[in-house]
């Protein structure tokens, strides 16, 4: 597009734009949809970006952290642990690694067994929380020593079930994605289609136009043009509007569960503001495809 | 200026019109006749582009309008002015919106032509109607409107369908006038019509060419006119 056509899309021309009647209905139907459907790309964009942000952390966090359960009789457990300890001072990737106490194993449970839960009147390993340095230790072989020395120690480095939550973060990012796709082509869709319903209700007026001399290019220019802003308002007033929404959901943190911080974050805020101009795109390119199609054959 | 060459136009797989030959001449002042449906609209439609022909040649100010495109043959558009019997205004536009239609889809501001469209206006009588919309106007205005639209551009050619089909004997020699005077203006005027007493009041004024249509063919029509 040459700038001199940005220019006149944006700027207008307020006798060109009188040439084609005003459509009344089917232009509020076109801001509506288009609202509606950056209102939806918005949530879907949020979705995409909370999920992403979501597999990055569990991947990170997780894959930094691993677990040592020390499962041997009562008299033995001390004994053992403080075996597993001083193999994992000397192991090179090991950052840190602390026994938990039994008050922090007692929170842990307390969601099942209630508060008051006596530790020794039930068979509950030693826990031993390791963290790795940011180069990782080799795990088969920390299990290897372990197995010799500490017989009743089982490694847990997390990534039995930490893959499949990276995972399913994942698609439901690529869903938001997609989503986010759909929506935009059915813009494109519902343009074409007004755009169409337009062309069709105005031939005897392009008729006129022609008549007079005017070329398919500016008469396929007002359509486009008002198609155009209409998408673009609608997805404005459609982005704001979920936007606000947005900003009322709960914000992340570490004691709320999953569906918080579903929201944006820092730059990303300004993300959305990208909807209403890919949405007047989108009707530009759609609306010049359906003028040029209609004028063909209206010729 | 505007010449067919050997031109035919067939329409659903019937010959409507054959072998036409016809060359306006700048400054001449054409009638075009025939009975209804003998196909003076499809030969006008053929002189401004409107209409490709089956074969032959059509030029436009020395173009060939067949190896054009759409919009190449609208900017020629711009130099021919047309009225036809039923006007096709824009309904939703103002009378002088309608007249400076050609003026705005040419890409020139209305405020800039404002002093030829106040004095167009005039000349077609329809100063007090500028402000009313197409549908409130009687047939005479109507007719009027659409020749000021067609001259606004000052076109070298003015082609005209059946202009005073709708319009009482008064009106029509109203037109008429009109016609003549652009034409001693120096624009080059052709004028389809089945209405005999104008070509013999438009006679009494000017030295016209009469062209008959018949049986799909072209030729002049005798003194008997």
């Amino acid at each position: 597009m040459t700038r001199i056509a940005l220019k006149r899309l944006v700027l207008g021309d307020k006798q060109a734009d009188r040439v084609v009647p005003p459509s009344g209905f089917t232009a509020q139907l076109t801001i509506f949809a288009a609202a509606a459907m950056a209102f939806l790309a918005v949530f879907a964009m949020a979705l995409s970006l909370a999920s992403g942000r979501l597999a990055a952390r569990w991947g990170d966090e997780l894959a930094r952290s691993s677990t040592i359960r020390i499962v041997a009789p009562l008299d033995q457990r001390p004994v053992q642990t403080e075996a597993a300890l001083s193999i994992l001072e000397t192991t090179a990737g090991v950052a840190y690694a602390r026994a938990l106490d039994d008050a922090e194993q007692q929170a842990l449970l307390a969601p099942w067994f209630g508060a008051e839960l006596d530790l020794q009147a039930l068979p509950v390993p030693q826990l031993i929380e390791v963290i790795e340095e940011d180069s990782g230790f080799d795990a088969a072989g920390l299990r290897l020593r372990l197995a010799a020395e500490v017989p009743g120690a089982v490694l847990d480095d997390h990534s039995r079930w930490r893959a499949p939550l990276v995972a399913a973060a994942n698609r439901l990012r690529l869903l938001g994605w997609i989503s986010a796709v759909l929506l935009g082509a059915s813009v494109a869709v519902m343009v074409t289609l007004a755009a169409n319903t337009a062309l069709a209700a105005n031939a005897q007026v392009i008729a006129v136009l022609r008549l007079v001399g005017a070329t398919d290019r500016y008469i396929a220019q007002a359509f486009i043009r008002r198609f155009t802003l209409r998408a673009f308002g609608g997805a404005i007033i459609g982005t704001v509007l979920a936007m606000g929404t947005v900003s009322l959901l709960p914000k992340a943190s570490d004691t709320a569960g999953f569906l918080t911080g579903l929201g944006f974050q820092g730059w990303h805020w300004f993300l959305p503001f990208l909807i209403p101009l890919l949405s007047a795109f989108v009707a530009f390119v759609a609306t010049g495809t359906a003028a040029n199609r209609a004028l063909k054959r209206l010729a | 200026m505007l010449e067919l060459e050997n031109v035919a136009y067939s329409y659903g797989g019937g010959a409507l019109l054959s072998e036409i030959s016809l060359k306006l001449a700048p400054g001449s002042f054409h009638f075009l006749t025939g009975p209804s449906g003998a196909g003076k609209t499809t030969l006008l439609k053929l002189c401004y582009g409107a209409l490709l022909p089956t074969s032959g040649d059509v030029t436009l100010f020395g173009d060939d309008v067949s190896r054009l495109e759409r919009d190449d043959i609208a900017l020629l558009r711009r130099r021919m002015g047309v009225v036809h019997q039923d006007c096709r205004f824009l309904d939703h536009l103002t009378v002088s919106e309608n007249i400076a239609l050609p003026l705005t889809v040419s890409g020139r501001p209305t405020s800039a032509g404002q002093d030829d469209l106040t004095e167009l206006m005039a000349w077609v009588g329809l100063t007090h109607r500028a402000e009313a919309v197409p549908p409130e106007l009687s047939g005479g205005e109507r007719q009027r409107a659409a020749l000021a639209r067609a001259v606004i551009m000052s076109p070298d050619v003015v082609l005209a369908d059946e202009p005073t089909g709708n319009v009482d004997w008064e009106m029509s020699q109203r037109l008429l006038r009109l016609l003549v005077e652009l034409n001693k203006m120096g624009k080059t005027v052709l004028i389809a019509t089945h209405d005999l007493s104008l070509i013999r009041a438009a006679k009494s004024q000017i030295q016209a060419r009469v062209l008959r249509i018949a049986n799909g063919r072209v030729q002049l029509a005798g003194a008997d006119l």
